[in-house]
């Protein structure tokens, strides 16, 4: 084992104050769709959308870093060893002689699989949660005008609950990835300080 | 000594009981900054024997006055739609009330702001026949009895004749040499008592609004804005805006503003709050589709008193176990059954019911064809829908009633109530004859048979108005099964109806999916590091 600075200060920011943003987003979101009572209505709308801009703030702040750093290469596809990833956490996991196929440097941090779900995140369901949710959050102005082409409210919010629906799914998912490193809180470490772990060991797959 | 103390505080205090108003009222009269004391004028100066005389006195300064009120709906009682060109009017419709006007002019017309309508031969032509007191009245003390076709009385009279009951007279000069601008309770004196008695017919006007707190009505407060009607019914030459045959239901004209011709109804919320009058933006948009009552009048009939939500004439007529007109009570003292009128429904603190309004409202008229169904008669419906631009969400009081009709000519019938004739159906209960008389007065047909039909009619709710503090939250529209949950033609955010249902399904369905999985797999993993341990 080794330790090795992943995670800078900024990125480790950006996550956990992101995360937390999410998290209450969902819950103030799902209570104005209907679901459950917790905050009060209104209170539930006035802080959804407090956060929603604390939210796009801390993204334009993300999305600058990530060009200014070249750390938006981290997020490009690759199907390499993709498999082998997938194989992993299906089997391999569950073996205590197998290794995770991938090897985590601080040039590419992530294995195949987060690759292809954080590209998708970021690409797909952020733009979606706030480009809806602005339209949402302004509608009535937009309608006014002839901005919203005919798009009922009613599409606007079907697309920011569809968006919802999936942000939830990634989190469930993505935090129990959290808790498959080399202990259950391996990876949650290295997201708090920026040092993880790494096995020095050659990797299963290198020949030798 | 002590004696002394407890006999000045008496003293002072009956001294102050018996000055009080007239201390308020000097204040009023300064406040209003009136030029004229009509104490002094020699015209008012005299007794008067009658109502049209006074109002010969008051035209031979007031000289154009007589002229203004007689284009006045006040007036005529009637009403010519321009959209519909419906001709309406107290005169020409029926309701579910006490239906008609026409051959009870005796009795209705004790609203009516004129002397003499006895019958379809007064003349609305003379100008003395004008009732200056019944809205200038500034003493309180002027009546205008029920069965005195809207004359007052000046000479003791039993009424009804024979009856040993006995009408007491008011002193006209006293009245006549007080008069002042039309405050809540000489509009109230009629408005509040439609349908026949206090708080009845709107729900939103009841006396409680002579005199309400900051919590009946924001605007009318007596400790605060203290508003009379006519601060809001902003009246010039006589004539009155914002009436309920033509409303206006959705204004989207600036604030008025001094100096400017404002064209627009000034009885309207935003005739003064203007178009974005909340500091939280998300409430001002909602201003695109609701009308502001419809949040700012959480409930009617809030002053203490009830309102009737139904009226069944069809019961009327059951006498009581001595062979005679019976009524029956509920437990605060409101009549539940009436031998004379049948079964009512009243109610306090009454949610209103929401419907899409576009200010058109179309009345079935006596001759219209009307037909029994599932769907009950609209006496008046008010039209609207989301998408003719022309609609706002509002509250409304549904008034529902059974009444007679005519089910040959299928259609609905002008009775005669009121009167002491033995036509009249107060008098003997026999539907067939009353409506005879009623259909015969107004020159109509009528087949001889007499059925009952359900009937409903709106009316708008706007007065009222709470404190912002107790206006309808929001939780109370956008959830499930809330206040608006029969309005169509929107999304509201929190109502299940308008969520996509698949999404919503599917939604929860993969995320406990994935939930679950992700648990198996943590599981799966517990157990292999517990065997291998």
């Amino acid at each position: 084992m080794s330790r090795t600075y992943i995670f800078k200060r900024f990125e480790r920011f950006w996550h956990w104050s992101q995360a937390a943003l999410i998290l209450f987003m969902l819950a103030s979101g799902f209570e104005v769709h209907g679901v459950y009572k917790l905050l009060g209505w209104q209170r539930a709308v006035e802080l959804h959308t407090t956060a929603a801009w604390a939210l796009i703030v801390l993204w334009a702040f993300a999305i600058f870093w990530h060009f200014t750093t070249g750390e938006w290469k981290q997020y490009i596809p690759t199907t390499e060893k993709i498999a082998a990833v997938m194989r992993y956490y299906a089997f391999g996991i569950f073996d205590r002689n197998a290794h995770h196929p991938f090897r985590t440097t601080q040039l590419t941090k992530h294995n195949p699989l987060q690759r292809l779900a954080y590209l998708f995140v970021k690409l797909f369901i952020n733009p979606l949660i706030w480009i809806s949710g602005l339209l949402y959050l302004y509608y009535p102005e937009l309608a006014r005008t002839s901005a919203m082409g005919g798009i009922e409210l009613g599409s606007v919010a079907t697309a920011h609950t569809l968006a919802a629906f999936l942000m939830l799914i990634f989190l469930i998912v993505h935090v129990y990835f959290a808790t498959t490193g080399h202990t259950p809180l391996a990876h949650i470490k290295a997201m708090i300080t920026g040092w993880e772990d790494l096995e020095e060991e050659p990797l299963a797959s290198k020949p030798g | 000594m002590r004696l002394t103390n407890v006999l000045a505080a008496t003293m002072a205090a009956i001294f102050f009981a018996a000055t009080g108003p007239a201390f308020a009222e000097t204040a009023v009269a300064k406040l209003l900054k009136s030029t004229a004391d009509h104490g002094k004028f020699k015209a008012l100066d005299r007794e008067f024997e009658s109502g049209p005389e006074v109002t010969k006195a008051c035209l031979s300064c007031h000289t154009e006055a007589a002229k203004q009120i007689h284009q006045t709906q006040h007036w005529k009682w009637e009403f010519v739609n321009p959209d519909t060109k419906q001709l309406l009017g107290k005169k020409h419709v029926v309701n579910n009330f006490c239906t008609s006007v026409a051959s009870n002019e005796a009795a209705c017309n004790s609203c009516h702001i004129g002397y003499g309508w006895r019958d379809d031969k007064f003349d609305f032509t003379v100008e003395e026949n004008v009732d200056c007191l019944v809205c200038h009245d500034a003493t309180g003390k002027y009546k205008k009895p029920s069965g005195f076709a809207g004359l007052p009385v000046t000479k003791d009279t039993e009424f009804p004749p024979g009856s040993g009951k006995i009408v007491k007279a008011i002193n006209l000069r006293e009245i006549a040499q007080k008069v002042g601008p039309t405050k809540r309770t000489t509009c109230g004196a009629c408005h509040f008592n439609g349908g026949g008695g206090d708080g009845v017919k709107h729900g939103d006007l009841d006396s409680s609004l002579e005199a309400p707190d900051k919590n009946l009505d924001v605007h009318m407060d007596v400790k605060g804005n203290n508003f009379s009607c006519a601060t809001c019914h902003k009246t010039g030459g006589h004539q009155v805006p914002g009436s309920r045959y033509a409303p206006t239901a959705m204004d989207k004209a600036p604030a008025h503003i001094r100096g400017l011709q404002d064209k627009t109804n000034p009885a309207t919320c935003p005739a003064c709050h203007g178009q974005a009058p909340h500091k939280l933006a998300k409430l001002n948009d909602h201003t695109a589709k609701l009308a502001c009552q419809t949040c700012h009048i959480p409930a009617f009939a809030r002053g203490g008193m009830p309102t009737k939500l139904s009226w069944d004439w069809s019961t009327a007529g059951k006498l009581g176990p001595d062979g005679k007109p019976m009524t029956i009570k509920n437990e605060d003292g409101y009549d539940t059954y009436m031998s004379i009128k049948g079964d009512f429904v009243w109610k306090e603190n009454v949610q209103p019911e929401y419907i899409w309004f576009n200010g058109t409202v179309k009345y079935t008229l006596v001759g219209d064809k009307i037909e029994k169904g599932d769907k009950p008669t609209q006496i008046n419906h008010f039209e609207g829908s989301p998408t003719d631009g022309k609609s706002m969400i509002w509250p409304i009081k549904l008034f529902r009633g059974k009444q007679a009709y005519d089910p040959v000519n299928k259609s609905l019938v002008i009775t005669h109530l009121a009167g002491n004739d033995g036509t009249a159906f107060w008098k003997n209960l026999k539907w067939e004859q009353a409506v005879a008389t009623g259909m015969a007065a107004a020159h109509t047909p009528f087949s001889g048979k007499v059925d009952f039909i359900e009937t409903e009619s709106m009316w708008p709710i706007t007065h009222m108005v709470a404190p912002k503090e107790k206006a309808v939250g929001c939780i109370e529209c956008h959830v499930s099964n809330g206040r608006l949950e029969k309005i169509d033609g929107l999304y509201m955010p929190g109502r299940g109806r308008d969520h996509l249902a698949v999404l919503d399904l599917g939604g929860w369905a993969l995320a406990a999916l994935a939930l679950l999985v992700v648990l198996g797999h943590g599981v799966g993993r517990y157990l292999v590091y517990q065997r291998n341990r």
